[in-house]
């Protein structure tokens, strides 16, 4: 197994940056060059399913149409997530650059900005920035961006339900395919990026592909921003090359007395300590959309698995039964056997119906329950039990 | 209520009358009455020639888009992990007791709800809250104290 050290690296939040100077260098290209930059540098998305970014532009230039759409993602709402918020926050105008090297490529004349209800305090501070952003590239290209807040609902951040709520409707996901390149948002081929995405794809932009594709691992290129919290001295955002091992995450970051890393949120997987030398951080190991939540010796990992589980029976949209009574079954179950109410052998018919519920869920919601699930109660059985 | 029909008129015409606007104007009727009464559901469905039913299923969807009559600070408290970790519940109970009210509840003069939420991204200075759009974060019991009776003196 190969892995890297922990790298701290600066890409995103440091770099002065002129915008609109690596806009011209990027315009100045073809659009193929500039999309085979993107695909060359082996960027994959940084929500947390990894789809390489070069190859959904390409999609979406290469579907024809009389109108397509670029659209930022900044619906994070995954427990552990906060790492968008502080890149709208610290370095709004790559964002913007990014969405506008998209739209150029993919012919965009407008894109969104998705913000999740949670946010609107930045919206004023976004607003002024993003004038200035218009003013900007006005003579550079025809293209508008306009900001469009959620309302409070975490399901919206999976792409076609993020598309249903800006087309004024529930936001439950819609069956696939078609996929957003060929029908998004008004059923126009649409890019959908998360926010981090852009702001990578913008610097290799800067950069060119070689810098980005020197960090990481042949599976996963490049940095990554990662929010961490839980039982840390350093709870923060940090930027870090991907393809580190857990255990040295763990040595910068732990208390000392870490028992378990939940990587990628609610959603994600449960690693215990006697996995962390072995587990490495990227799509060769365990991905991540970027939340790395640390548990000490001290925390009970079955009110951890309670509270996740309550988390997703909230949000669940109720649209299919798997998902929706899946997860009301899995707490019940969890409480009865926690209650003796059960025998200690339920939780396998639970671990089966958190398999059936992967198996059978329409969206990334009701199949990613299973994630957490079976590895909590997998490495913390007895904390389960008694 | 003329008044709810003259705001969704205003919102109406300031975002236009397709569906796609609808949750444009649903958020600024909360922004302007802290929530959407039946009045209001009604008058939207009409001018946006919609059902109710389309306008309510809509609505009843979103957490921030409330349905039921709240105070004009709500409070949302996060109630996910690592605000868990960190004493949500210790929070909640504090302003409980200085509020007189339980979760869910208004206060006697409209001027508090207290409410849950989930994760608002801000896990790393949990426990955290919302009052309206703004956040709190690094909550201790007397802090949050502080928080809500400067609300209070307004
Ligand atoms: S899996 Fe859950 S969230 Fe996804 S569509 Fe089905 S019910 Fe909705
Ligand atoms: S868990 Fe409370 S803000 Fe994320």
């Amino acid at each position: 197994m190969t892995y890297k050290k922990l790298k701290r690296i600066d890409l995103i939040f440091h770099e002065d940056c002129d915008c609109r100077q690596v806009l011209e260098k990027t315009f100045s290209k073809s659009n193929d060059e500039v999309i085979n930059d993107i695909l060359e540098s082996g960027l994959k998305g940084r929500g947390g399913a990894g789809f390489p970014t070069g190859l959904k532009w390409k999609f979406t230039a290469e579907q024809p149409s009389d109108e397509r759409f670029v659209i930022c993602n900044a619906d994070e709402g995954e427990p552990g997530t906060f790492k968008d918020r502080e890149i709208l926050f610290k370095v709004p105008s790559k964002v913007f650059s990014g969405m506008a090297v998209c739209a150029k490529v993919i012919g965009a004349k407008k894109g969104y900005i998705y913000l999740r209800g949670e946010y609107r305090f930045l919206l004023p501070q976004l607003t002024k920035a993003l004038d200035v952003f218009h003013k900007e590239i006005k003579d550079l290209l025809d293209f508008e961006i306009i900001i469009q807040m959620g309302s409070g609902a975490y399901i919206c951040g999976e792409e076609s339900a993020l598309f249903e709520s800006m087309e004024g409707k529930r936001g439950e996901p819609r069956n696939k395919p078609p996929y957003p390149t060929i029908a998004g948002f008004r059923n126009k081929p649409t890019v959908i990026n998360n926010v981090e995405t852009l702001v990578y794809a913008f610097m290799i932009c800067k950069h060119g592909p070689t810098r980005f594709k020197e960090l990481g691992t042949s599976d996963s290129r490049g940095s990554k921003v990662f929010s961490v919290s839980g039982d840390t001295p350093i709870a923060g955002i940090y930027e870090l090359e991907l393809g580190m091992s857990l255990d040295h995450f763990v040595e910068e970051f732990g208390d000392g007395d870490t028992k378990a890393v939940q990587v990628g949120g609610a959603a994600g997987f449960c690693v215990p300590r006697k996995k962390f030398n072995d587990t490495i951080i990227g799509f060769e190991g365990v991905p991540t959309g970027g939340s790395m939540k640390v548990f000490n010796s001290s925390r009970s990992m079955y009110n951890v698995l309670h509270n996740y589980l309550e988390f997703f029976e909230e949000e669940s949209c109720g649209q299919c039964t798997p998902c929706r009574v899946g997860c009301q079954q899995l707490i019940k179950g969890i409480e009865a056997v926690k209650k003796g109410e059960q025998k200690a052998a339920y939780l396998d018919q639970l671990m089966k119906l958190s398999e059936t519920m992967k198996l059978a869920s329409k969206c990334g919601l009701g199949q990613s329950v299973a994630n957490s699930f079976s590895s909590i109660v997998d490495n913390f059985r007895e904390e389960m039990i008694y | 209520m003329p008044e709810v029909q003259e705001l969704v008129k205003s919102l109406a015409e300031k975002y236009g009358r397709k569906r796609e606007n609808l949750l444009h104007i649903l958020q600024g009727i909360v922004e302007q009455e802290r929530y959407l009464s039946d009045v209001a559901l009604t008058e939207v469905a009409r001018e946006l020639d919609l059902s109710a039913a389309q306008v309510y299923g809509t609505a009843t969807f979103y957490s921030f888009l409330d349905t039921e009559p709240r105070g004009k600070y709500v409070v949302r408290v996060c109630r996910t992990i690592s605000c868990d970790m960190k004493g949500k519940n210790r929070i909640i109970q504090a302003i409980e007791e200085t509020l007189k009210i339980r979760l869910g509840e208004t206060t006697q003069n409209n001027k508090f709800t207290l409410l849950e939420t989930n994760c608002m991204g801000w896990c790393h200075e949990g426990p955290a809250m919302l009052i309206n759009d703004q956040a709190y974060t690094n909550l201790t019991e007397e802090k949050v104290i502080e928080i809500i009776m400067d609300y209070a003196k307004e």
